[in-house]
C-alpha cells in the first residue's frame, strides 16, 4: 500500500469535527503521535493543536517552514495557489454540489426535476436507437 | 404534585484540548507563591521564600506553597504568611517546545525519582500531560508527584525517543487504518447507524 498523503508540515488539511469544521488549514507543526498544530489566516482557522481524529489530509501541500506565522503561511497559500487547487479538486466540488443541493428552494427542485426527466428522455432516446 | 427541582445548569464543557484532561480540577497552571514568617518584635523582617508551584487554582497553589515549605523551612500556614501569588502566564504559546520534567513520586512499594519529556505549547501543559500520564501509566494521584524541576530543552537535548521521533522538522508520516466512531470528539464514520457496505479505513 503506497501512502501519497502525510502528516508533515505544510500539509492542507480539511477540519472534520469541532468550531472550525469545513475549514482548511496546514499543518505547522507536528506535536506528537496523535496532534498537531494547524493554522489557516486565510480560511479563518485560529491557530490551534488538533488531534488527526478530527481532520483529514488533502492532497495539496504548501511550502513553509515548520511553526511558521500568519504572513509566512498567506504569502506560500497565494504561491503554491492551494486556494484554486482545492476549488478545482473533485473533493471540494462534491463538497459544492452537497451544499447548493441543501439550499435548493421548491422551484429550484422543481428545475432539477424536469431537467433530470429531459436527460433521462435523451438518454433512452439514444439507447433504444443503439438496439434497434 | 411533588416539588420540582431545578438543577443549576452544568457549567459548558471545557473548549478542546481540555476535554481529555483527567486531573478533576482542569489545566495546571504556573503560580509563583512568595510566602515568610509571620514578622514579630523580635523579627521584624523575616526571609521572604519564593517557590514555582504548578497547580490548578490559586487555592491549591497556597496549599501546596506550605507543604514544600514545611519541609524545607521551620515555617508552617498559622506562623507564616503568603505575600502574593501570581499566575505566570506561558510568554509564547504558539511553538510547539521540548519539556524535560525531573519529579519525585510515590509508588505503592516506595519513592522514587523520575525524567520524563513532553512535546507541549506550554510548559502547563506539559506539567498537565504529565499528570495525566502518571496517572495512567504509574496510578500515581497527584498528591503523591513533586515536580522537582523543569526546563524547556533544545531539540538536541532530548533523550527520550517518543520526543525524539517528533523533533525533527522534516518528519513525516501517513495515517494509515483510520478508524473514527462519533465518541471522542471525532466526526462519525458514517451518518447512519445501519450501512449495507463495510466502511473504508484507508485513505492513501
Amino acid at each position: 500500500m503506497v501512502f501519497t498523503r502525510f502528516v508533515e508540515v505544510g500539509r492542507v488539511v480539511m477540519i472534520n469535527y469541532g468550531p472550525s469544521a469545513g475549514k482548511l488549514a496546514t499543518i505547522v507543526d507536528i506535536v506528537d503521535s496523535n496532534k498537531c498544530l494547524v493554522y489557516g489566516p486565510t480560511t479563518d482557522v485560529p491557530r490551534q493543536v488538533i488531534t488527526f481524529r478530527r481532520i483529514a489530509l488533502t492532497d495539496l501541500k504548501c511550502n513553509v517552514g515548520r511553526g511558521a506565522k500568519a504572513a509566512a503561511l498567506k504569502k506560500a497559500w497565494k504561491a503554491d495557489g492551494i486556494e484554486e487547487a482545492w476549488k478545482a479538486s473533485s473533493w471540494a466540488r462534491k463538497l459544492a454540489r452537497k451544499e447548493a443541493r441543501k439550499n435548493l428552494g421548491d422551484f429550484d427542485r422543481f428545475k432539477v426535476m424536469v431537467a433530470r426527466k429531459q436527460k433521462s428522455k435523451i438518454v433512452a432516446a439514444k439507447m433504444k436507437s443503439m438496439k434497434a | 404534585p411533588f416539588p420540582s427541582f431545578s438543577r443549576p445548569p452544568l457549567p459548558p464543557p471545557p473548549p478542546f484540548p481540555y476535554t481529555h484532561i483527567m486531573t478533576v480540577c482542569g489545566p495546571m497552571k504556573q503560580y509563583q507563591v512568595v510566602g515568610r514568617k509571620a514578622p514579630t518584635e523580635a523579627f521584624p523582617n523575616p526571609e521572604a521564600y519564593r517557590m514555582i508551584i504548578f497547580a490548578p487554582n490559586k487555592v491549591i497553589a497556597r496549599s501546596k506553597f506550605w507543604y514544600f515549605m514545611q519541609q524545607f523551612r521551620k515555617m508552617k500556614k498559622t506562623t507564616g504568611e503568603i505575600i502574593d501569588v501570581n499566575e505566570i502566564v506561558e510568554k509564547n504559546k504558539n511553538q510547539v517546545k521540548n519539556y524535560g520534567i525531573w519529579l519525585r513520586y510515590d509508588s505503592r512499594s516506595g519513592t522514587h525519582n523520575m525524567y520524563r519529556e513532553y512535546r507541549d505549547l506550554s510548559l502547563c501543559g506539559a506539567i498537565t500531560q504529565l499528570y495525566d500520564e502518571m496517572a495512567g501509566r504509574h496510578r500515581t494521584r497527584p498528591r503523591s508527584i513533586q515536580i522537582i524541576r523543569t526546563a524547556e530543552i533544545a531539540a538536541s537535548d532530548c533523550k527520550r525517543p517518543d520526543t525524539l521521533q517528533f523533533v525533527s522538522k522534516d518528519q513525516k508520516f501517513p495515517l494509515p487504518h483510520r478508524v473514527d466512531s462519533a465518541k471522542r470528539g471525532q466526526k462519525a464514520l458514517s451518518d447512519t447507524t445501519f450501512s449495507v457496505g463495510r466502511p473504508t479505513t484507508c485513505f492513501r
